[in-house]
This record gives structure tokens, C-alpha cells and sequence, in this order.
């Protein structure tokens, strides 16, 4: 036992002290191997980083409100977004994603833990090591000799800027480092998702019987393996060339800027696929419970998963069709971008098909899955719109494609994590958040959200790029962006509410039990919060609801499925 | 509240393009390319907003029709677990959309990149700088920076403008976009675009692509004139610099400072090519790639001190006396 290894309470504390010293209760968070708690770590180091990022996003907002402001200065304004880029891909959404996958895979197929506990551990404190690097970059800014300032060079780097010329001092390399850094603890929660999958199933769970939220994270665990290689090996040359001498981008020197873009983006594309497929695993789980039918189609689900999967894979250069690709380059880039809308769009037709004839119940998760549906519907088409690639040379790099991907990264992902977070809290810890605060939390975002992002697109419409930190009077872009900064507003009061829900709910919140949503998956057949051990006797089963055959034996899944 | 953030300078944009009815957006297309793009995305916006229509229509219905009633008796509904039959449609009519939009992009990719360059075209060499853009005119021997000239284009005469794009730094893109897509310069590499206008004006845009400290203020102008205009104005570029011994000293001081390291006046010692031509300089309306009008005071503000004007510009100040700038601006002036 961990707390064996520590003197005991009263040798430090005072004579006689109660219960466990606050040490104590620390050191087991820190060295533990068990899947939950590092689920939660993850989850509550990505908690502290959204409010971060949602701070740097507000200076952003407030500085574009008008035009020709002086809010913050173009250093900092630069420096803002670049790290509210970096700051919510990296240090939000991924860690918030493999904090519920890490504390749900395990449960779901019916094991113990993870396949590698203690890769799990190092995993995540690589992920929170390279976060703390890159915001160290702040500090290290001003006084302290050989660090740099935070980054301003974009989250996507691009060469030469980054180049030793362009880029001095060391902020560049926080970036770099930071992200080398947490890429390792990526890769490890890749190789651990993919291997517990694959292995630990409980008895007669077949690949074909495991939740779609098993499925999802597998795909998403073989996309990291895949996707993050060619960042790394990018990140390195980079390196190379600003200290050792290189010249893989230097284009002073006969380098190339474009391969910089190429190997970004290989990794790039798929990685928003990575940060929507765990999505797509909160909604198949969701939608079905409150329609109250299985979900639809499963065997498509998983083909459209894996092919979306394959294909994203071989769209990255539509992030590039400016760059001066020849024609038939560009085409081929339009046509496997538009391929890969069609089993995505399938994936909305599925879950159209799951509500379809169902009983559905407007309980606080579900309010967000069915604003997900709309608002990923619209993401999506005005995805495909800028894959047709002379649209795109008119909008990429504008407020339009700002509009897109913050279309699909909240209007889709956080709206899905928002109601993960709503389902699964009961079982992290036993009690349910507050339906009323859910529903302050639900409405008052779905109007900032709109707010923001709808009237988002019309700047770019209007010739307004991205990444400047202030615009001309002239341009007609104002009164649009003052509307955007307002929507911000009323989506910070949204999640300030959800903050205090998730707080609040904690201490005074009803008590759970195991199954308060009378799901089917073997999460809700263990207490909530479950025991170290997950289940008392692991589970054999017999279909893909198995909670579902043991409340409906009459009419158990494994007969029709 | 937000008064505090409106800065006392006079508001720089305010008199900088003349009073536009409705701002530049890319649906008012002035050029071929930007038409042809125009177009297409009209079709797509078409095929999107129907798609839209149907599965939100689907969607809407589904939420209302299917939401559990408070009289519900709380059986369990149907367990439907899937249909062949509706798998495929709903596989095959979206792959059939692909194509035909995949189709329609594919001729609109290759009429616009593949565009053969007729004989009257004219070449314009953009080089991209750090924080202002460079334009030569090799078929003319002109040099000039950040407010570009060209003709009107005729379907019957057709007199394009085919701009091969270089970067002297780091990656830039130049949008217009009333008159095409942009297209990105990058360093070490050489891409090419083509506008033809059909109407005069002017045609306002800025730097796309992300490329440092003030990329927000890489204005674009793009002057479209008659035929006429056009020849007069590439005549008055290659001239040399107006000598007016009225503004000798100015001249001195420009000579015997830094600022002939970096600026080119054709006609003087000064050839300098890290900052722009400046040898007509009072023919274009903005100073500094847009960020002021080109005024005599915001010229003699832009001399003084640039780095107050456009902070993390690349020109330094020189520091000079009241007198030394005056003597200066009234040179500066007279480039007519």
C-alpha cells in the first residue's frame, strides 16, 4: 500500500491529528497508476488550461471589439494567439479527450485498468511537464538571460518565420520543446488506448460486441501513433536548423518553407480528426440512452470511423492549396477532402436514425449532443465549401475558416465534452450535477456560441484575414467584430456557471447510485464512483448492451443483433 | 467602456479609400478568376444550403416528433438496429454530390491555374517584404511599392495583369478579393497568379498570411485604370526623381543619412533596396503600406518616429533635428 511508504499521521502533524494528512492524500494522486484518478488528473489539469486559453482568447476579443485599438500591443496580441492555439489543442481538448477515455475504456470492456499502468502515469505527466515548458516562456519573457518571451509564431510554425533570422531568442523553441515533450505522453496514451483494446476485452466482448466509445478511442489511439511522427520529426529539424546548423526549412539558404508545411500539416489534419473522433464516441454513447433505443447502424459506425480514419490521412494539403501547388495537386487535394465529408456524414445520418422513433428526454447531456448535431451539420458543409479549392483561395486564412474550425472544435467537440462531462460526473463521483445550472450552462452558451461564431463568417466574407491584431475603420469589419466579442462574453458567463456547477455539485449535489441514467454499458454496472478494483467479478457478456440484456430479459440485444 | 481602447491619433483608415458604399467582400467579383470563383461557390453554397435544408429539416422534425411525452408510460420504444437499405442510400447520393461537386471544382482549379498568358499582358514581379510589398514592372524598367497599377482588362482586348510573386523573407500571400483568389509568396520559391480586371477602381486588400509583428498593416491597393491612365502613369515612373533646387537641402539630409541604405531614388546616390522606391513617392495615397494617408504631417510623424507609427516595422528612426525633418518632409514632398 502507497501510504505505508510515509511516516505516519501525528510524526509530522499534530499530536493526535485525524484522518489522512493533505501530504499523504497528494503523494497517492502523484504516484498513481490507477486509470481514474489519472483520468481525472488529465481532466483537471485541462480544466485549469481552458480557462487560460478562454483568458487569452477574451484579450484577443477585446482588442478586435473595435478597430484601430490599442488594447495590447502587436507583440502581445501575436504572442495570444499563438498560445491560445497551442494552449487549447494541446493542453485542453487532447488531455480532456484521454482523461475520459483513460477513466471510461478500462470500465467499458470490463477490465481492471489500463494495459500499461504505469506508461499511463508517465504519459500524463509528460502531457502536464509540456505544458508547464510552454507557459514558462511567459515568465521566462522579461529578465531572465537566455529565455525568450511566449511564442508568436503561429501554432502552426510556419518556416522561415521560425528560422534563427526571424525568430529570436528562444520563445520558438518553448514551443517546440513543449510540444516535443507532451507528443511523447501522447504517443504513450496512444500505445496504452490502442493495447487495452485490443487485449483487455472481458469475456465475450469480440471487437464486434465492445461500446462504439471503445471503438472510437482505438481509432483515435492508431491516428496519434500516426499522426504525431511527422510532427516530432518536424520539430527536430527544426531544431537541427536553429542550433545545429541546418538548413531543412531555411530558405536563405536553398531550404524549403513548403516541406515545413507538409509534414505540419500531415500531422495537423489528422490530428482535428483525433480531437472530433472522441467526440463522435461522447455522442454514440449519449444519443442512444436518452432516445432510449440502441444505436443505429453499429457496424457502419465503426467502418465510417475507420474510414474516416484511413482518408484523413490523405487530405492535409487543402491547408495548403494557396502555396502554388500545380492543378492536379490541388484537385486531388478537393476531391479526398470531399470524399472524407461522406462517412462523417453518415455518422449524422446514424444518429438521426438513433433518435428516430425514440423517447427522447431533454436531460442536460442530451441538450448538448442535439446542439452538437446542428452545429456540427453546419461545420461540416462549410468544411466541404472550403474544400472546393478556389472557395479556399478566397477564405483560407480568413475570419471564415476562424469561423469553420471553431465551429467544429466547440461547437461540436466542447459541446460533446460538455455532455460527457454531465453524463459520467455521477459516476466519477457519485453525485448528479444540477439539472437547472446544466440548463443556465446549456442555453446561455448555445446563444454565445451563435453569437460569435455565426457572425464570424461575414469578416472573412469581407476580406478580414486572420492573425491581425487590428483592422482599418474603412473595411466595414467592425460592427461585426463587436457582435463576435460580445457572443465571447455571454459564452465566459456560460462556462463560469458550468465551473460552479461542477464545484457545487461535488459537495451538495444528489446522490447518484450506480446507474442514474438506466444506461447499458458496464460503467453503470459498478458503483459510482467505482473501487480501485472497477468491478468485484469481471464481467462476461453476451451483445454490446449488456446492462440492456439483464434489465430486458424478455427481450435481451443478443438476439437481434 | 470601449472608448478608452479608440486612440487619439485621427483615425487613420477614415480618409484612406474615399467613401465606399459597401465594403469589398468576395461576392462583387471585378476580375475573371475572382468570377469564376464566384460561381462555383454559388453552387456550392446551393448543393450545401439543401443539404442543410433536408437533414436539419430531419433533424428539427426528429427532436419534436420523437421527444418523450410527460404521459409517457416509460415502455421502451422499438429497438431498431439498423437498415441496409438506408445505409446504402444515404452512402451513395452523398458520393454521387462529391463527384459532381469534385467535377465543377476541377474546371474551375485548372481554368484559373492553367490560364494561358496572352501577348498584351502585363508583367508585374511582386516581392514580398516584411512589412510592405515590392512591385516591378520589367517590361517598363518600374519600380514602385504597395499600390499597384494596372489596365483595365477588355474581353475583346484582353490586357491581364500575370504577377510572378517572390518573397524576400518569410511567407506572405497577396488577396484581393474583389479581382482573384490569393496566392501565397514564399521565399525560395516562385508562384505566379493573374487578374484581369473589367473595371476601374481601387481595389483594396492586405497580406494573408501570418508574417510577423505587422502583418495586420501589409496594406494592398491596387490602382485599375484606363488604358490611358495606365501609359501615363508608367511614363511618370520612368522618369528619374524630380530635382527642385527649392528642397536641396532636404536632399542633402536624405544623402548624408541612413536612409540611402535602404531607399532608392532614381536619379540620386541613394539605391538602396531593403525599403521601398521611393523616387515617386508622392504618387501613391498611403504611407507606410497603408497604415497612414499620405500626408505631410503623417510623413513627417512616419519620418520622426516609425516604430510609434507602425511598431516592429523595420525602419528605424534617424533622430533628427526639427529642422533636419522638415527639410526633409519638403524633399520627400517634392517626388512627385
Amino acid at each position: 500500500m502507497v501510504s505505508q511508504s510515509l511516516p505516519h499521521a501525528g510524526e509530522f502533524g499534530r499530536e493526535g491529528a485525524r484522518g489522512v494528512l493533505w501530504l499523504e492524500r497528494a503523494h497517492e494522486w502523484v504516484v498513481t497508476v490507477d486509470h481514474k484518478k489519472i483520468g481525472l488528473m488529465y481532466i483537471a489539469y485541462s480544466l485549469v488550461f481552458l480557462a487560460v486559453g478562454g483568458v487569452e482568447a477574451m484579450l484577443m476579443r477585446i482588442q478586435l471589439a473595435v478597430p484601430d485599438a490599442h488594447f495590447v500591443s502587436p507583440e502581445v496580441f501575436n504572442e495570444l494567439f499563438t498560445m491560445h492555439g497551442t494552449t487549447m489543442i494541446f493542453f485542453v481538448v487532447m488531455p480532456l479527450l484521454f482523461g475520459f477515455a483513460n477513466y471510461l475504456v478500462p470500465l467499458m470492456i470490463g477490465a481492471r485498468d489500463m494495459a500499461f499502468p504505469r506508461l499511463n502515469a508517465f504519459s500524463f505527466w509528460m502531457t502536464a511537464f509540456g505544458g508547464l515548458l510552454l507557459y514558462f516562456s511567459f515568465i521566462g519573457g522579461s529578465g531572465l538571460y537566455g529565455a525568450g518571451s511566449a511564442p508568436d509564431v503561429g501554432w502552426w510554425a510556419y518556416a522561415p518565420l521560425t528560422a534563427k533570422a526571424f525568430s529570436r531568442g528562444h520563445s520558438t523553441d518553448y514551443w517546440t520543446l513543449a510540444l516535443l515533450v507532451s507528443g511523447v505522453g501522447s504517443i504513450g496514451t496512444a500505445v496504452n488506448l490502442v493495447t487495452t483494446v485490443l487485449s483487455a476485452r472481458c469475456r465475450g466482448m469480440t471487437l464486434g460486441k465492445m461500446p462504439l466509445l471503445a471503438w472510437l478511442n482505438l481509432v483515435m489511439g492508431g491516428m496519434v501513433l500516426g499522426a504525431i511522427s511527422p510532427l516530432t520529426a518536424a520539430q527536430v529539424m527544426l531544431c537541427v536548423d536553429r542550433y545545429l546548423g541546418g538548413h531543412f526549412f531555411d530558405t536563405q539558404a536553398g531550404g524549403s518553407a513548403v516541406i515545413w508545411m507538409h509534414f505540419f500539416w500531415v500531422f495537423g489534419h489528422p490530428e482535428v480528426y483525433i480531437l472530433v473522433i472522441p467526440a463522435f464516441a461522447f455522442a454514440s454513447e449519449i444519443i442512444p440512452v436518452f432516445s432510449r433505443k440502441a444505436i443505429f447502424g453499429y457496424p457502419v459506425m465503426v467502418a465510417a470511423t475507420v474510414g474516416i480514419a484511413f482518408v484523413s490521412f490523405s487530405v492535409w494539403a487543402h491547408h495548403m492549396f494557396s502555396v502554388g501547388m500545380p492543378s492536379y495537386g490541388n484537385a486531388f487535394f478537393v476531391f479526398s477532402s470531399m470524399l472524407v465529408g461522406v462517412p462523417t456524414g453518415i455518422k449524422i445520418f446514424n444518429w438521426l436514425g438513433t433518435m428516430w422513433g425514440g423517447k427522447i428526454i431533454f436531460s442536460t447531456p442530451m441538450l448538448f449532443c442535439i446542439a452538437f448535431l446542428f452545429q456540427f451539420l453546419i461545420g461540416g458543409l462549410t468544411g466541404i465549401m472550403l474544400a472546393a479549392a478556389p472557395f479556399d483561395w478566397q477564405l483560407n486564412d480568413s475570419y471564415f475558416v476562424v469561423a469553420h474550425f471553431h465551429y467544429i472544435i466547440v461547437g461540436a467537440i466542447l459541446f460533446t465534452i460538455f455532455a460527457a462531462f454531465y453524463y459520467w460526473y455521477p459516476k466519477f463521483t457519485g453525485r448528479m450535477m444540477s439539472e437547472t445550472l446544466g440548463k443556465w450552462h446549456f442555453w446561455l452558451f448555445v446563444i454565445g456560441f451563435h453569437l460569435t461564431f455565426d457572425f464570424m463568417h461575414i469578416p472573412g466574407i469581407l476580406g478580414m484575414p486572420r492573425r491581425v491584431y487590428t483592422y482599418m475603420p474603412d473595411r466595414g469589419w467592425g460592427e461585426l467584430n463587436m457582435i463576435v466579442t460580445i457572443g465571447a462574453f455571454v459564452q465566459t458567463v456560460a462556462v463560469l456557471i458550468f465551473v460552479v456547477n461542477l464545484i457545487r455539485s461535488y459537495f451538495v449535489g444528489q446522490i447518484a447510485g450506480n446507474d442514474p441514467w438506466d444506461a447499458w454499458t458496464l460503467e453503470w454496472a459498478t458503483t459510482s464512483p467505482p473501487p480501485p478494483y472497477n468491478f468485484a467479478e469481471l464481467p462476461t457478456v453476451r451483445s454490446r448492451r449488456p446492462l440492456w440484456d439483464i434489465k430486458h430479459p424478455e427481450d435481451p440485444d443478443w438476439k437481434y443483433e | 467602456m470601449f472608448r478608452s481602447l479608440i486612440p487619439l491619433l485621427a483615425s487613420p483608415g477614415a480618409t484612406l479609400a474615399g467613401f465606399q458604399p459597401f465594403p469589398p467582400h468576395i461576392f462583387s467579383p471585378a476580375s475573371t478568376p475572382a468570377e469564376q470563383i464566384y460561381h462555383l461557390s454559388i453552387m456550392v453554397l446551393i448543393v450545401c444550403a439543401v443539404i442543410f435544408a433536408v437533414v436539419g429539416g430531419l433533424l428539427t422534425y426528429s427532436v419534436i416528433k420523437f421527444r418523450r411525452r410527460s404521459n409517457d408510460d416509460r415502455r421502451e420504444p422499438a429497438q431498431v438496429y439498423g437498415s441496409t437499405q438506408i445505409e446504402l442510400a444515404w452512402t451513395v447520393i452523398p458520393l454521387l454530390i462529391v463527384v459532381v461537386l469534385f467535377l465543377t471544382t476541377a474546371r474551375v482549379i485548372h481554368g484559373i491555374q492553367d490560364a494561358p498568358e496572352p501577348a498584351g499582358a502585363i508583367n508585374v514581379t511582386v516581392i514580398g517584404h516584411q512589412y510592405w510589398w515590392e512591385f516591378r514592372y520589367p517590361q517598363y524598367g518600374v519600380v514602385t511599392a504597395n499600390e499597384l497599377w494596372v489596365p483595365v482588362s477588355d474581353s475583346n482586348q484582353p490586357t491581364p495583369t500575370f504577377m510572378t510573386l517572390l518573397s524576400a523573407d518569410v511567407g506572405h500571400s497577396f488577396w484581393v478579393p474583389e479581382l482573384a483568389g490569393k496566392t501565397h509568396l514564399i521565399p525560395n520559391q516562385v508562384n505566379h497568379m493573374w487578374i484581369d480586371p473589367q473595371r476601374t477602381g481601387v481595389f483594396l486588400g492586405q497580406c494573408n498570411l501570418y508574417c510577423g509583428v505587422q502583418h495586420a498593416h501589409m496594406l494592398l491597393r491596387v490602382d485599375v485604370a484606363t488604358r490611358a491612365d495606365f501609359d501615363r502613369w508608367i511614363r511618370e515612373q520612368q522618369m528619374p526623381a524630380v530635382e527642385d533646387p527649392a528642397v536641396a537641402a532636404g536632399r542633402q539630409v536624405f544623402e548624408t543619412t541612413a536612409c540611402v541604405n535602404c531607399h532608392t531614388i532614381r536619379g540620386t546616390i541613394a539605391n538602396g533596396r531593403f525599403g521601398p522606391d521611393l523616387t515617386h513617392f508622392m504618387s501613391r495615397e498611403t504611407i507606410g503600406a497603408g497604415v497612414l494617408p499620405n500626408t505631410p504631417e503623417n510623413l513627417r510623424l512616419w519620418v520622426q518616429d516609425p516604430e510609434a507609427v507602425k511598431p516592429g516595422c523595420l525602419m528605424p528612426s534617424m533622430n533628427m533635428t526639427p529642422q533636419q525633418l522638415t527639410e526633409l518632409v519638403s524633399y520627400l514632398e517634392s517626388l512627385r
